[in-house]
């Protein structure tokens, strides 16, 4: 298939940073649009229209987490925040601000391009306007037409709201979805303080649908953020 | 005997010193009387001064329209006087704030004596300059020998004429020079009849009576007199400073005892100058009886009395008891008085035979000190301070009713029984009731019983009868023994009464401060002890209390945490302020920015400055009173302690931390630079290995040597983590977000993070269904397990088992991490949590030590206890528990 390589928009001030990525984009199918300060950078994002954003948070003339939450305000490029702020509240607050996905520095190549292939892809589900009805990880099917849940053979029978989160987190597969999203979209807004409902429901999904709940496979947590789902 | 002086005394004179340096320097130009050339002088000097290059202005100088006065002004930067609007009467004022903010090294302000205009800061003009001074400004101002305080009688004596503004001795005292402008008297009149000295118009004919020969000859002397006995002072102090022996060797102290009358303040007057010659310390004490109500004008004369005392260097005590002779020698004993002095007694000789004599009584109880009665007290109608008890309190007028109805009853009775009894027997009967009456009610109903009584026998049982005529004089004694007994049976009745109450009073007050005092000692923080000493005082005065503390940047502030008693806005901010800065009581009530809603005591303990203590009383006049000023600074003295004994401990700590943060640096520095050098130089090394391959390296060292790179590059980071980790918790500055959650969550991360590292060493994992949600934080104590699991890893050979189990016991958690290796070796169950703590085993083993104290450091702020020991059957096992408690609104999850 004579794919057009994807564009990525890179708004990193670190060279040494810039050099590493340029090299392990390019040398993975992808073109690079390089840019070191936060207003060239959100200029690039609204002129040159890449497939997705890496973004660095501490720039020289702002916080990225201004220039995520200003491409939000007239686009869906997907985000990818870069950062070596390690801080459970930096990432929900990126994650807040509109960011799709959250690496902390160091990163290997390999993690990136998962992340940045799981947010190009939710890119073109949106644009095409349908999710997938079928999901599939592992030994892990979701049904979401049949409404059905299979781990290998064997149908696993959830209540409503244990079926509500596992397709809630299907729909952002691959993604991290923060606590208070999961809690918004499951039991409602105003539930968005009782975090321990989302636990107490988690741990069952975890008995029903992981071989070993204590080493989950697929329900993956992202200490003091929230939860992802792995893909692949 | 040695005659240097002693290291305490230099101390005391190098603080002096330097408390002066950094205070303005005060000159007095000072005077018998106006017209002797003080401004002149004044001038004179500040002209000179400005020729050698100092920095002077005018604040305020009166010309009254001299022109030799106004020539010298010429060329001086005048201060503009400040406008204040006092009922619509716009009123001139000196503007001592706007020089503070000139910043002057000299100013002039003539007329220290000189009582500002209403709603200015401070009611005299000396307290202005006193702030300049404070300020860091030298003041040179003027003085009249009449407005001295302690002077003032004895000039308006001379004079007749009796001067209002007066100031305190000791700003003559304390003032750094003072220049005698003297004129001899006949030059003075010479000057008058010239039109030289100012006279106001209105005030013409006194003032003309005042400028008598006579008059002027005398306050010469006053005024020579002073400056020669500050001349002596001078001397005695240099004497003193050079080590040269002073005559004057006794330390005596003066104990002046006062009444709540008008004319006290003659005796402290005359008490301070006999203070002036003996050059001595003294204090002014009143005994207040607590039963007896004293007048409110007399409560205001005494006030002042006492104010006056303190403005001429006293010290003034209040105490309470009932015998005013034995409460001041037992307060001569404790201070070690050398000599009382008492106005001499002005009331009627009776009185001190039927109640007994105070002075008696102090004389004869002094032992060896010295009484001295001098003439004070002259108002005959003055209270005796003996053991009275206040006659004008009205009884109630029930007491009058009962106590009539019980003498008409017995005298029916009598009337019913009289055939069978004597005469005696029926004035017995009297007796008894009346003395029931005068056991039980007030001296009034005691005295209409009395006479009512003697009415009734007299008329209905004396012969003749039913007639008021007396036929047997003898008669007319038993009525007056009548009277008598039952005077007296009230008075010791009333007597016992007022003990009593003292008692009482007494109690209640102790009582208050011990529980707040008690309540103190046993509260931490400074909130906390803001808020327990606020609520006491409120309690006990009735009135909104709010305690200010400095802030770091030494502004006032309510303590966060504490509620707020009253608004303080801008103004009162600024009385606290000045509180602060000076160290002394002003506010409403007294005599420095009276305007304030609030009064405000500074805080002071044996460091300096806590705080202020601001009190909002609906009347103003309430801590007027000498006793609640002093109940209430006692509470302010306690407030004091208990801040001062927070903030030590609070800086203790601050400075604990200190150490230790400064241990932990140099621990950090030589760790890290093994620590971080080992994987650099591993990453360096494979790194420019394959950079500087000339195609000798095969494919799979290629591989292997980045792989090592990588590794190493992961270790660092996690290095990096763990010393974040440290310093986090190190600083205090480890935040615990809990959330109620299964301990599988973060136990499920750290075995996904470690998977590659635990390939090697299987894990078992034993966590019971029942197991409640645990309130943690789900990346420390994610952290916890990885650190817990990566020591495993470090300590114990390939291959052997890790299993991590956990158990309900007491309302905790406790979780297990066990592993089959070595175990620990004696001794280091404790050690292994410390900081930079390494087994020798594991010099092979990379990190800098900090993982398991990084435990300890999570698990207590968690509220929970981790701990080491040996597992039966080899190995060694991690403890640590997490105490758990029911999520808030723990029903059921909505469905």
């Amino acid at each position: 298939m004579a794919e057009v390589a994807p564009v990525v928009l890179l708004v990193e001030d670190e060279p040494q940073m810039r050099r590493f990525l340029r090299a392990a984009l390019e040398g993975n199918g992808y073109r690079l649009i390089e840019s070191t300060t936060a207003r060239d950078g959100l200029a690039q994002a609204a002129g040159r229209n890449p497939d997705a954003i890496l973004l660095d948070l501490g720039l020289p003339d702002g916080d990225g987490i201004e220039v995520a939450r200003r491409i939000r305000e007239w686009g869906t490029t997907p985000i990818v925040v870069i950062s070596a702020r390690g801080k459970e509240q930096d990432k929900i607050a990126a994650l807040d601000a509109g960011a799709d996905d959250y690496l902390t520095k160091p990163f290997g190549v390999g993690e990136l391009l998962a992340r940045l292939r799981v947010a190009l892809r939710r890119a073109t589900r949106s644009a095409d306007g349908q999710a997938t009805p079928v999901f599939t990880v592992g030994d892990l099917t979701v049904d979401l037409v049949a409404r059905r849940v299979r781990l290998g053979d064997t149908e696993v029978h959830l209540t409503p709201t244990e079926y509500k989160l596992l397709t809630t987190l299907v729909r952002y597969a691959g993604r991290v979805v923060t606590h208070r999203q999961l809690l918004k979209e499951v039991w409602g807004p105003n539930a968005i303080e009782h975090t321990h409902y989302l636990r107490v429901y988690m741990t069952h999904l975890r008995h029903k649908v992981e071989h070993d709940a204590t080493r989950p496979r697929y329900l993956l947590t992202e200490p003091g953020v929230g939860y992802r789902l792995q893909t692949e | 005997m040695d005659n240097r002086p002693s290291p305490e005394a230099l101390l005391q004179r190098l603080r002096e010193e330097e408390a002066r340096a950094a205070r303005g320097r005060l000159k007095i130009f000072f005077g018998a009387s106006p017209g002797v050339g003080k401004t002149y002088a004044m001038l004179e000097e500040a002209r000179a001064k400005r020729r050698e290059g100092v920095d002077v202005i005018v604040g305020v100088v009166e010309t009254h329209g001299r022109a030799e006065t106004t020539a010298l002004l010429d060329g001086f930067e005048v201060v503009p006087r400040k406008q204040i609007d006092y009922r619509g009467v716009a009123l001139e004022e000196f503007d001592a704030d706007a020089v503070i903010t000139r910043r002057p090294t000299l100013v002039l302000v003539d007329e220290l004596a000189h009582t500002n205009a209403p709603g200015s800061r401070h009611a005299k003009r000396w307290q202005d300059v006193e702030d300049l001074l404070a300020a860091g400004i030298s003041v040179y101002t003027t003085l009249n020998v009449q407005h001295l305080e302690s002077l003032n009688d004895i000039v308006a004596q001379i004079t007749g004429v009796h001067v209002r503004e007066t100031v305190p001795d000791s700003l003559l005292d304390e003032a750094d020079e003072v220049e005698l402008a003297d004129l001899s008297a006949d030059d003075l009149l010479k000057r008058m009849s010239e039109g030289k000295v100012y006279v106001p118009d209105q005030a013409a004919r006194a003032i003309q009576e005042f400028f008598r020969k006579g008059n002027l000859i005398a306050l010469r002397e006053l005024a020579l007199r002073q400056t020669a006995e500050r001349v002596d002072a001078q001397m005695r102090g240099y004497m003193r400073e050079h080590g040269i022996r002073e005559i004057w060797s006794a330390a005596d102290r003066i104990l002046v005892c006062i009444g709540p009358n008008p004319l006290g303040a003659r005796l402290i007057r005359a008490a301070k100058r006999m203070v002036g010659g003996l050059k001595c310390d003294w204090e002014v004490l009143f005994v207040e009886a607590p039963g007896l109500r004293i007048s409110a004008s007399d409560r205001a004369a005494l006030v002042e009395n006492l104010q006056l005392a303190q403005q001429l260097g006293a010290k003034t005590v209040t105490l309470s008891g009932l015998n005013a002779a034995e409460e001041v020698l037992a307060y001569a004993r404790a201070n070690n008085v050398t000599k009382i002095i008492v106005g001499k007694p002005t009331h009627p000789a009776w009185r001190d035979m039927l109640f007994g004599s105070m002075l008696d009584q102090l004389v004869r109880g002094s032992g060896d000190v010295d009484v001295y009665v001098m003439t004070g007290d002259v108002e005959p109608s003055v209270r005796a301070r003996g053991p009275r008890v206040d006659r004008g309190a009205w009884a109630p007028v029930g007491h009058y009713v009962w106590s009539t109805l019980a003498v008409v009853f017995c005298a029916a009775i009598n009337l019913a029984v009289f055939r069978f009894l004597t005469l005696t027997d029926v004035a017995m009967v009297f007796l008894l009731v009346v003395a029931v009456v005068g056991s039980r009610y007030e001296r009034g109903p005691t005295i209409v019983a009395s006479f009512l009584g003697i009415a009734l026998f007299d008329f209905f049982f004396v012969p003749p009868r039913f007639t008021f005529a007396v036929s047997d004089v003898s008669y007319i004694l038993t009525f007056g023994v009548m009277l008598v007994i039952a005077l007296l049976i009230s008075g010791l009745t009333l007597r016992i009464r007022a003990q009593a109450e003292t008692a009482r009073v007494r109690e209640r007050r102790t009582a208050a401060l011990y529980a707040m005092t008690r309540e103190l000692a046993a509260v931490r923080g400074e909130a906390e002890i803001v808020t327990t000493a606020s609520r006491h005082m409120r309690s006990t005065f009735g009135t909104p209390v709010q305690i200010l503390v400095p802030s770091d940047d030494r502004r006032l502030e309510v303590p966060v945490g504490t509620p707020l008693a009253y608004p303080i806005d801008d103004k009162e901010q600024s009385v606290a302020a000045w509180v602060a800065e000076r160290q002394h009581i002003a506010g409403a009530g007294t005599d420095t920015l009276p305007a304030a809603q609030g009064l405000y005591l500074p805080l002071v303990a044996a460091t300096g400055l806590v705080g202020v203590l601001g009190v909002r009383p609906s009347d103003p006049k309430q801590f007027q009173d000498p006793v609640a000023l002093q109940l209430l600074e006692t509470f302010a003295s306690q407030a004091a302690l208990a801040l001062e004994r927070a903030m030590l401990a609070d800086r203790a700590q601050r400075e604990a931390v200190a150490v230790e943060a400064e241990r932990l640096r140099t621990s950090l520095l030589s760790s890290l630079s093994h620590d971080m050098r080992t994987p650099l130089g591993a990453i360096t090394g494979a790194v420019s290995s394959v950079l500087e391959d000339k195609g000798t390296l095969s494919e799979a060292t290629r591989r292997d040597l980045l792989k090592t790179a990588l590794e190493e590059a992961q270790r660092m980071n996690r290095l990096i983590a763990n010393l974040l980790d440290m310093i986090r918790v190190e600083s205090g500055a480890l935040e615990v977000q809990k959330e109620w959650l299964p301990l599988e969550e973060p136990l499920g991360v750290a075995l996904i993070r470690l998977e590659d590292r635990l390939r090697e060493h299987p894990v078992s994992v034993q966590l019971p269904p029942e197991l409640p949600a645990v309130p943690l934080d789900e990346v420390l104590i994610e952290q916890v397990f990885i650190n817990l699991l990566e020591n495993a890893i470090k300590y114990t050979p390939a291959g052997t088992p890790i299993d991590v189990s956990a158990v309900m016991q007491d309302g905790t958690v406790r979780v297990d991490v066990a592993d089959r290796g070595p175990g620990l070796r004696p001794g280091d169950e404790g050690r292994i949590f410390d900081k930079f703590y390494r087994a020798p085993a594991s010099s092979a083993a990379s990190g800098v030590g900090l993982g398991l104290t990084i435990c300890r450091g999570i698990v207590t702020a968690h509220g929970g206890r981790i701990w080491a020991e040996n597992r039966p059957g080899g190995g060694a096992v991690f403890r640590f528990t997490l105490p758990v408690s029911p999520p808030p609104g723990a029903g059921e999850a909505p469905a």
